[in-house]
């Protein structure tokens, strides 16, 4: 499984940028992470240490292994950091101008054999790859949430990747200690096709009067054995995040299922945006969930 | 009220008793479960089960004194056997399913169906009742689908669609919708255990109750659901011959 990978950029340094780097540094990868904000490659910095600190703690990994992973991990404002890399992973906001733009300047400071691999969850790679000067180069490499514990990869050869990128990408991810899953580059792939309508669904049925939130959740998870109900996740994930996601997916498919409820706009408004603002279809305190 | 729900609660703890009432095979409890075994000769809570429930409510006579009185349902709604009144219908008569997927073993979740004008203290009653028996309850308005099937048949008739289409091969979508999301089982191999011809029959009657498209049955559940059919007809010919 040799893929010639030896160092990586991340560009993004925002939660999923910053839970791919660790996973690229953990397995022995020299990786740099870009971003012109200098405050977010602090920030990661700092949710990074703090991670491998609770490694430590849970003696998961030794404070000697932790050291030799931070000092593989470095961050640059500087894009010409990613010249270095074999592989770039950009993981930066889901707009296809700002990723073309991203991609335009990585082409120019990175040398050829470097591959592009995209973290979108709802974008098409073949679109993405379309502005990157190399879409013979370009796959979808999609982690999942919090991709340093997630281990499931969703890979996407783009219409024009080419099959050497596809299977490097893969055998990378797989070094990684990943487990990649292939699957058409179709709008949401395969999580995000499915979960964005079913959550969009249980609103559906709060908003019609079906059932309590708490209600639906405990039927999800006693009945079908899942372990969060709909509603909590959309707690936790935050409904603006939902709401773009969304609106993409609903974009790209028309699928009146992908359609974000009118109830979810209502809640943003009212400020219940789930556990980031304290209430959202719960009410918590600290880290107490009211009316489950 | 809160007073009079608190003095329910209360009656309940020290001396409220349930009887069961049998009306065919009920898809909900066998006879060693626990609520069946609980039951008394009468009781203040009637549960009457079976797949004939309905027809034995009707036959039942007068239920208005009892705390509550329970109708396992099948995919029909409680207003079929209670009827409905201008949106002010309720009473101390509850639906209920024991929620299980096709030919699996019935799970630990209840759906609890009121009316808009169920009696607080029926709707207490019945979920102690439940409850008790070591089941839990999830309360729902009475619609058809009720909760679980309203959100999960789209999905199944998603992915069988979707595989269809080549998105991903059946063990991927599978791992990805258990190790993305932590779901004991994906819905190709969930579909393949429980049995694709009993979700052509679960979502089809979603179809004809809200004429949404996501409740179509997908196409790999039509040719089990007319495979299932064939079979049985080449089974009455093989019988009849012999």
């Amino acid at each position: 499984m040799a893929t010639g990978i030896k160092t990586v950029g991340v560009a993004g340094s925002g939660t999923m940028g910053a839970g791919i780097a660790i996973v690229a540094a953990r397995a022995g990868f020299t990786t740099f992470v870009y971003d012109t904000r200098e405050e977010a490659l602090s920030r990661a910095r700092k949710q990074t240490e703090g991670f491998f600190a609770k490694s430590v703690e849970r003696g998961k990994l030794s404070p000697d292994q932790v050291a030799g992973i931070l000092s593989r991990l470095t961050g640059a404002t500087d894009i010409g950091a990613m010249s270095a890399c074999d592989i770039v992973i950009e993981a930066v906001f889901e707009d296809i101008k700002v990723k073309h733009g991203l991609l335009a300047q990585l082409d120019k400071v990175c040398p050829p054999h470097t591959l592009f691999a995209s973290n979108t969850s709802t974008l098409s790679i073949t679109e993405i790859a379309a502005g990157s000067g190399r879409d013979d180069r370009v796959v979808g490499m999609h982690f999942c949430l919090p991709a340093q514990l997630m281990k499931l990869v969703e890979m996407s050869p783009g219409l024009k990747s080419s099959e050497q990128t596809f299977q490097t990408a893969w055998d990378f991810c797989r070094a990684m200690g990943q487990t990649p899953v292939k699957t058409k580059d179709s709008p949401g792939f395969i999580l995000n096709y499915f979960l964005i309508p079913f959550n969009n669904d249980a609103i559906r049925l709060v908003e019609a009067g079906v059932a309590a939130p708490a209600d639906i959740d405990r039927a999800i998870k006693t009945g079908l054995g899942y372990p969060m109900g709909p509603l909590e996740l959309l707690d936790l994930v935050g409904l603006d995040t939902h709401l773009l996601v969304a609106e993409a997916l609903y974009a790209s498919t028309h699928d009146p299922r992908a359609a974000v409820p009118a109830l979810v706009k209502r809640m943003i408004a009212a400020g219940h945006i789930g556990r980031k603002t304290g209430r959202g279809f719960y009410t918590y305190q600290g880290s107490t969930m009211f009316g489950g | 009220m809160k007073n009079e729900r608190r003095a329910f609660i209360l009656k309940w703890e020290t001396e409220m008793k349930y009887q069961i009432v049998r009306a065919g095979e009920s898809r909900s409890f066998s006879e060693d479960h626990q609520l069946v075994a609980g039951a008394k000769d009468s009781g203040e809570i009637v549960v009457i089960i079976g797949a004939n429930a309905g027809n034995a409510f009707r036959k039942l006579g007068a239920t208005v004194q009892k705390a509550a009185v329970l109708i396992e349902l099948g995919a029909e709604c409680l207003g079929a056997h209670t009827g409905e009144a201008r949106g002010e219908e309720g009473s101390n008569v509850l639906g209920f399913a024991r929620f299980r997927l096709g030919s699996s073993e019935p799970s630990n979740l209840v759906e609890l169906v009121r009316q808009p004008r169920t009696a607080d203290t029926a709707v207490d009653a019945a979920k102690q009742a439940l409850e008790s028996a070591g089941l839990q309850v999830a309360i729902c308005s009475d619609f058809a689908g009720r909760i679980i099937d309203r959100l999960v048949r789209p999905y199944y008739n998603a992915a069988l669609t979707r595989l269809d289409e080549g998105l991903a091969s059946a063990a991927d979508l599978d791992m990805t919708l258990r190790l993305g999301l932590g779901y004991p089982e994906g819905p190709i191999e969930l579909l393949e255990r429980t049995g694709l011809a009993d979700h052509y029959d679960a979502t089809q009657v979603l179809f004809e109750a809200y004429a949404d498209a996501a409740y179509a049955p997908a196409r790999r559940a039509r040719v089990a659901k007319l495979r299932q059919e064939l079979n049985r007809q080449d089974a009455k010919k093989s019988k009849s011959k012999n």
